[in-house]
């Protein structure tokens, strides 16, 4: 499998650097110029009247914009931007409506850690809170859902603002960062010698990344009487860059390894000591793993309710450690014996230099192994129809497992995590805790803009890509070789495999019998598109459609009533978990 | 049970909503708030009295407080040795023929009278959350007209009780 580095990619074309004969003179040029002093070399976005001036000061001063169609787009690409290269990704928005719409994104980069800067344009301040045009309160309306958000009221601040944007949304815990920009303050030109460019000073945000000497002797103390550890990674193992320190830390001490969903890709997809994603479709020793351990070690994993199931019932047996660079995860959901909060590259590396008696962990191990044989990912494969499973694992085999995937959000999603044995980190970037559809897409044009010599794979429901389909004029302008995989069940998955278990198969709204014509929607786009209807030809045409340095549109025609499994229902323990065997 | 906690924080627009958003979304009930100004010049420091039974939730309230950027310091201040203050102003019903034996069932309270009329007598009073509740219901007979409290702010003492538990070694 070779690296996509076709010559007809253009996307490697950076803007020119900067003219040095380039003075700013107003705000916006400011906010151009601090952008360049953050090393932003890409913006997402879309212009509207309350950042034109923005806009005319990034014809000046150039920086590479990628204009998507919509703005929730621009959003999407960015988290899966930041996702790719662990550094903010940046979105510029109109006031109003270009706000609004950037919402589901603010969120899903919220409760997943996903560092943004988002910069929106706001109505003149002498007329916001009057109802003006395209005025909407998005400073109120982000609070709960930014990191921490800013309106600019002095042109002057404007370089400590962006200072601090970064510094807050890409350290500690990452997240989002607003910067709401009215339009006077954008025009208005400033005294050079009055700009207020003083270092960061920010007394009420201190994260601390260090462990504490005590509470890590505990921890090494209770890995070394341990009889089940486990360990469970997430994905504050990616944001720390930690790959290396987790897996030199489990080789050592033989210590079995499950992800979160959001973890995939901390360590590879086929370590010996993997044994897979956890929680409501993990595999069944993960889950199982969990239930019997008597060591859990929580690395950057936030315990969240996909996981956990009945948090009663969790880890029942576990003298539980938690490593969390946010204080406030930690006895959030499950009580915890020996916290840490730190940083998961720092926390490793100060467990790795002590030297410690190992945990004799073989007859764990063997157990595991043998539950890991005895129930392995399944489905029934059928004679007239294309399983979903079946694609995915020849997308697997076609990119080697190295392709960055993105995933919407629902039963292909669980599929592709089930499935996609990732090789590489920063290579899954998929919607976990708000379970945004509409995600996956462009979240990959994101992606391969952060590596455009990377294969990405866009694994999609029918559903969810007609969310942010849109986006499709993004892939033909950039030529970008983005490969979208369409898991098509012309349904609803998800929410058709729930009702069918818990609703007497009743359902409502959840089939779409009438849809788009996929491969002509490509192709109304500019872009190949096409069809897999049999499992005959489905090799050839992934094959072709995948290894090709074109954009393309691929519509997987699947078996619409295959259910995810196995399955932890709501409110149940994760060993109560069914669907677990063939039937 | 009711929880008693400061915030100081940087005097930011915009940094009370952030703050009651943060109890709103966590489902907290806030009794009562109080706002001003510290003796330094930047930083405010609020008052909460909020209701709540379970230690968890409490430190997660603590917890997601701290995390906010503008917010320096969170504590809870319940168990400590703390002097609690309200002030109230409760325009009471007080006709000529009544008002002395009105002034004179207030008086334990040392309440102010801040302003007459010929049948409404404003007292001032200020003191611990409970005393206002008893003077509340003290004068309610007579017919409260207007009321509006402050909300409770609180101060640390200076001298704590010393904890006890190194006696233990004399049992």
């Amino acid at each position: 499998m070779t690296a996509n580095t076709s010559t007809n990619v253009k996307i490697d074309a950076l803007p020119s650097t900067e003219d040095e004969n380039f003075k700013p003179k107003n705000g916006s040029d400011l906010l151009i110029k601090a952008l360049k002093d953050q090393n932003v070399d890409t913006v997402f976005g879309y212009p509207g009247g309350a950042v034109l001036n923005v806009y005319d000061a990034m014809y000046k001063n150039p920086i590479r914009h990628i204009l998507t169609r919509h703005e929730q787009g621009a959003i999407h690409a960015a988290e899966g931007y930041a996702r790719v290269l662990n550094k903010p990704g940046v979105v510029i928005a109109t006031s109003g409506p270009g706000a609004t719409n950037l919402v589901t994104g603010i969120t899903d980069a919220m409760i997943d850690s996903i560092p943004l800067v988002i910069f929106t344009g706001q109505v003149a301040t002498s007329v916001i809170g009057s109802d003006a045009f395209q005025e909407a309160d998005i400073i109120g309306i982000t609070t709960p859902i930014t990191k921490h958000n800013y309106q600019v009221h002095d042109v002057r601040d404007i370089p400590r603002i962006v200072k601090e944007a970064f510094h807050i949304a890409n350290t500690g815990r990452k997240g989002p960062v607003l910067i709401d920009f009215p339009k006077n303050i954008s025009a208005e030109i400033f005294d050079e010698t009055e700009l207020n460019d003083a270092p960061i000073y920010l007394p009420g945000y201190q994260p601390n990344t260090k462990p504490n000497y005590l509470q890590i002797q505990k921890a090494i103390q209770a890995i070394s009487e341990s009889k089940k550890p486990l360990v469970l990674a997430g994905a504050g193992v990616l944001f720390a860059d930690a790959r290396k320190e987790l897996t030199e830390f489990v080789e050592k001490y033989k210590l079995p390894v499950i992800n979160t969903l959001l973890g995939l890709g901390s360590i590879h997809g086929n370590h010996e000591l993997f044994f897979g994603m956890a929680g409501m479709h993990g595999a069944v020793v993960a889950n199982d793993a969990i239930q019997n351990a008597d060591l859990l070690i929580n690395i950057g994993a936030r315990f969240d309710d996909r996981l956990t199931g009945d948090t009663k019932r969790f880890a029942p047996n576990a003298t539980i450690i938690h490593i969390d660079i946010d204080p406030a995860e930690i006895g959030k959901i499950i009580p915890t014996d020996i916290p840490i909060v730190a940083d998961a590259k720092e926390a490793l590396q100060a467990i790795l230099s002590k030297e410690i008696p190992a945990p004799d962990t073989t007859v764990w191990l063997d157990y595991l192994y043998q539950k890991q044989n005895d129930f392995p990912y399944w489905y029934e494969e059928d004679e007239q129809e294309i399983l979903p499973q079946q694609i995915i694992q020849m997308v697997h085999a076609i990119t080697n497992g190295d392709a960055i995937v993105s995933t919407d959000v629902g039963q292909h999603q669980m599929w592709a995590a089930q499935y996609y044995k990732l090789n590489n980190d920063h290579g899954w970037i998929t919607s976990g805790g708000l379970g945004t559809m509409g995600f996956g897409f462009p979240a990959a044009i994101g992606a391969q803009f952060a590596k455009p010599d990377k294969k990405v794979v866009a694994i999609v429901g029918d559903a969810g890509f007609q969310m942010t389909n849109q986006e499709l004029a993004v892939l033909k302008e950039f030529n970008l070789p983005v490969k979208v995989v369409i898991i098509n069940n012309a349904a609803l998955g998800m929410v058709r495999q729930w009702q069918e278990l818990f609703y007497e198969g009743r359902y409502s709204q959840s089939l779409m019998p009438v849809q788009p014509d996929f491969v002509k929607l490509a192709d109304a786009f500019g872009i190949k598109g096409y069809r897999i209807t049999s499992l005959d030809e489905a090799g050839a045409i992934l094959e072709e459609a995948l290894n090709s340095d074109e954009p393309a549109v691929i519509d997987a025609r699947v078996k619409q009533l295959e259910n995810v499994y196995p399955m932890v229902a709501s409110g149940k323990a994760l060993h109560e978990m069914v669907g677990v065997k063939k039937p | 049970m009711k929880r008693v906690i400061t915030v100081s924080v940087i005097n930011q627009s915009g940094v009370l909503n952030r703050v009651t958003g943060l109890l709103m979304k966590r489902q907290f009930n806030i009794e009562s708030i109080t706002v001003g100004h510290t003796e330094l010049s930047n930083i405010s420091k609020m008052t909460f009295v909020v209701n709540i039974s379970d230690e968890v939730k409490l430190e997660q309230l603590i917890k997601q407080l701290s995390k906010q950027i503008d917010v320096l310091k969170v504590n809870d201040i319940t168990d400590k040795s703390i002097v609690l203050r309200e002030l109230a102003l409760v325009k009471v019903v007080s006709p000529a023929n009544l008002r002395l034996e009105i002034n004179a069932i207030v008086e334990p309270f040392r309440p102010q009278i801040i302003d007459t009329s010929k049948n409404v007598v404003t007292y001032q009073v200020t003191g611990h959350p409970d005393k206002i509740d008893a003077f509340i219901e003290l004068v309610r007979p007579y017919g409260i007209k207007e009321l509006t409290r402050t909300g409770v702010t609180a101060s640390v003492r200076e001298t704590q009780p010393v904890d006890t538990p190194q006696l233990s070694i004399l049992k």
